[in-house]
């Protein structure tokens, strides 16, 4: 349709393979000057290995890339960058022990920014002009997510920038984030700068997006306006015609109170640990809890001293009516106690090791045997058993962990601990990066549990996650935990407010002015 | 105590200091880059040969340097392609390259054990070495105690000041980041090895040239793995490494000292004396900054694979 307008990148029929892998097959795909451009498609559908051949870190094997109507083969991020192109990453790419100038610089040649005083004035600068305010002298380990995010956003703006390329940034982001990201992007693509902006969430790319391009399986399956299209006709478009998606969960019902926490204080340990106080609440069978909350507000404080792995230093903590302080994690998992953590590499499952082995390690059925002596057909059965029943996609019982995707190396750490019946489980960002396939089968079998009377403590960055589950909702700021309320009687908006600090008239006396700076780390 | 034998234990802390700064400065800069080369010992023992035996054959002591320097940075180079380029494992890489390294300077040495030359005489710099207290321990040294000030003063201003000490740092902290952002990874693993390397030869050629002007097999004497330990109780700081390598030779001197005054202690025990003390109060600096985090850098050790 726009033969005759030049296009600021245009891709022709783009190829990578990976050994065993198709990541892209022959896409195509067509940008112009101002325009934002949405790239939709599943966890490992190929989108960021698009993403990455247009902006050099890997190579394509055949096809063709056009930059302002001119050829081009992009060398490597350095050229890409030369050319005017930026791009945030999903994981982002910045260096903890760095202060926020020090990773722009990095970023940027000497030429570019001269000094490393000029560049803080500069970076200050700009940050007052997109309403991104950040302070350049603190280290980067030390930003909440939405701020890192920033840092990489103002790095592509202190360069002559023509194309933007984002990788999910919405995922991490409070509502308030989100839509200030919005005004900067629609702000940018006024000044004419193109967009490139991957996402999962399909109401977001129809507020935001101008064209967008649908990939499955490596292949372009479509192209179309947001702005025209149903949400529905592009799920289809990503998933494939035989996936049905849920807009809904039936609701919960809520039983005895399976573990409560009373007024637990938990003080910092270190100096980036948050600081739990007041920490009230109660879990019952055959509901599901959702606690939302910007990352670094004492989710991993919390979810560490549910475990096991962080004591209190006052208040308790019971479970089926029992003071279980002081017990060990390896109790904790015996009394049906699971968890599962936010990093599934790591914490989850040991990347070097077989799935069977993993199954193993969080095991509190015992699997092993007489005398400790190791059943290995009755493992591998379970391990083989969870591979099958959640539809995890690996070579087999032997693949290591890590050579799975994160989608499916989350369905099978969240199947391990499902399929050992737990009374009470908490799920830390149970879908993150997970693709909507996965993250639905995952749903369907919390909520399966939730029915069968476990009592499940979700806590996700993913908003509609916590409204499609929960059957209670709070949120976390600050280390402080705020009311919690039915699902229908917390609307966006006032979670929103929690998730801030501002708890409301239902506020048990907690200066807001000081739990919403820390949220804002106003400099 | 009088002041002369306090100038002359000053003076002697500096000297055995010397190669351990120089080593452990190397060491730092690679482990910074992210790469842990435990071959320093074997890259000093084949520059303290390889020195040596050019500084006898040739007859200049300049020679001996070049020749020291050159040996190390080519073991280290078979350290970086083997850990770097083919990804092997690197503590085992560089255990390998010690025990390659004690060997092949025994074999090149063989026929040097017990031969001597004139190493370097030290230069007293007029007025500075006047100086009461201090001006004999740093301003009447021989020249590669001089260079080592200059280097250690190079490493220092590169790591704190410069882009170039920025990036090394993005490398060790990130390679995946850094290579993403456009950053050779794999040429600064290199050259940061070298640069090992390069500071290995020298301690040897300092070893073999001017503290011990001769040659005699594991001549290193676990300098090396007391300055790895270094690196990492100086939680990679230029500044910290100085004074952690100084300490060491201020209690070397020490236990030569306690066992001439006559103390009634087995030699054997005064001789770890410099291991302990250095170890100790490094320990205890380490500990007061434990909120601060450690500052080894993040991916030390662990392989890169580059994408392609």
């Amino acid at each position: 349709m726009s033969e005759k307008k030049a296009m600021r990148l245009e891709l022709l029929s783009l190829t990578k393979a990976y050994p065993g892998c198709i990541a892209n097959d022959a896409v195509s795909l067509q940008v112009a000057p101002g325009e934002i451009h949405a790239l939709l498609g599943e966890n490992g559908a190929g989108k960021s290995t698009l993403m990455k051949m247009i902006y050099g870190v890997v190579k394509p094997d055949s096809g063709q890339m056009t930059w302002n109507d001119r050829e081009v083969n992009i060398t490597g991020p350095a050229h890409a960058r030369q050319l005017g192109m930026g791009m945030v990453f999903q994981h982002f790419s910045l260096f903890e022990t760095l202060t926020v100038t020090e990773n722009i610089a990095l970023y940027l040649t000497p030429a570019e920014y001269g000094t490393l005083d000029l560049l803080r004035a500069r970076i200050l600068a700009v940050g007052d002009e997109y309403g991104l305010a950040i302070n350049p002298d603190r280290l980067v380990h030390s930003l909440s997510v939405g701020e890192q995010q920033r840092v990489e956003i103002i790095r592509c703006l202190l360069q002559d920038i023509q194309l933007l390329i984002l990788d999910e940034p919405t995922a991490v982001l409070t509502p308030p984030e989100v839509a200030q990201l919005i005004e900067v992007l629609k702000k940018l693509a006024h000044k004419g700068c193109s967009i490139l902006f991957i996402s999962h969430k399909l109401h977001e790319v129809n507020a935001l997006c101008d064209k967008a391009t649908i990939l499955r399986g490596g292949k372009v399956t479509g192209t179309c306006i947001p702005r025209e299209t149903s949400p529905g006709e592009m799920a289809r478009l990503m998933l494939g015609d035989e996936l049905e998606l849920q807009d809904t969960m039936p609701a919960g019902n809520a039983g005895e109170c399976l573990l409560a926490l009373d007024k637990i204080e938990v003080k910092p340990r270190d100096a980036f640990a948050i600081h739990l106080q007041d920490i009230e609440l109660q879990l019952h069978a055959g509901e599901i809890l959702g606690l939302a909350g910007v990352a670094g507000n004492g989710q991993d404080e919390l979810v560490d001293l549910i475990n096991g792995e962080l004591g209190s230093d006052s208040g308790s903590l019971i479970f089926h009516g029992k003071d279980i302080g002081n017990t060990s994690v390896q109790e904790r998992r015996n009394m049906g106690l699971g968890v599962v953590p936010a990093d599934r590499i790591g914490r989850g499952a040991l990347g070097n090791m077989s799935l069977t082995e993993n199954n193993l390690l969080t095991s509190y059925i015992n699997q092993t045997g007489k005398f400790g002596w190791l059943n290995w057909p009755a493992i591998k059965a379970r391990a083989a058993e969870i591979i099958s029943t959640y539809k995890v996609k690996a070579t087999g019982a032997e693949a290591s962990a890590k050579s799975l995707s994160g989608g499916n190396l989350q369905k099978f750490i969240i199947g391990r601990e499902i399929l050992q019946n737990p009374n009470v489980l908490v799920c830390f960002h149970p879908t993150w990066g997970v693709d909507v396939g996965a993250a639905n089968l995952i749903h369907q079998e919390l909520i399966k549990l939730r029915d069968k009377g476990a009592a499940i403590l979700v806590i996700s960055e993913d908003l509609d996650e916590l409204y499609l589950l929960a059957d209670r909702l709070g949120a976390l700021c600050g280390g402080r935990l705020s009311p919690l309320a039915p699902k229908s009687a917390v609307p966006l908006a006032q979670l929103g407010q929690w998730m801030t600090g501002n708890f409301g008239t239902l506020s048990t006396g907690i200066s807001t002015d000081t739990a919403a700076a820390e949220v804002a780390h106003a400099h | 105590m009088d002041i002369g034998l306090i100038e002359n234990i000053l003076f002697a802390m500096v000297r055995t200091g010397t190669p351990l700064l120089l080593v452990a400065l190397g060491a730092m800069m690679s482990e910074r880059s992210g790469v842990l080369n435990l071959g320093q010992e074997g890259m000093i023992l084949v520059g303290a040969a390889c020195g040596f035996i050019a500084a006898y054959a040739g007859g200049s002591l300049g020679l001996g340097v070049l020749a020291a320097v050159a040996a190390g940075i080519f073991v280290s180079l078979i350290f970086a392609f083997i850990a770097l380029t083919l990804i092997s494992n690197q503590v085992a890489t560089g255990l390998a390259l010690t025990i390659f390294g004690t060997g092949l300077s025994a074999f090149l040495g063989a026929a040097y054990v017990g031969q001597t030359v004139t190493g370097f005489a030290p230069i007293a710099i007029p007025f500075l070495s006047d100086i009461p207290l201090i001006g004999q321990a740093l301003f009447a040294q021989d020249l590669l105690v001089y260079l080592s000030f200059i280097l250690f003063a190079a490493v220092f201003v590169v790591m704190r000041y410069t882009r170039l000490g920025l990036i090394i740092r993005a490398v060790g902290e990130n390679p995946e980041v850094a290579h993403a952002l456009g950053y050779k990874v794999m040429v600064v693993r290199y050259c940061a090895v070298m640069f090992g390397g390069a500071m290995a030869g020298l301690a040897g050629a300092y070893l073999s040239l001017a503290y011990t002007p001769m040659w005699s097999e594991g001549i290193a004497a676990g300098r090396g793995w007391i300055a790895l330990a270094l690196v990492v109780f100086a939680s990679w700081r230029t500044e910290r490494i100085l004074f952690g390598a100084w300490l060491f030779g201020f209690a070397s001197i020490l236990h030569l000292l306690l066992q001439g005054y006559g103390y009634e202690i087995s030699p054997n025990l005064l001789a770890m004396l410099p291991y302990v003390i250095t170890i100790i109060v490094l320990v205890m600096m380490m500990y007061r900054q434990k909120n601060q985090g450690l500052f080894a850098p993040r991916s030390l050790g662990q392989p890169y694979h580059p994408l392609k």
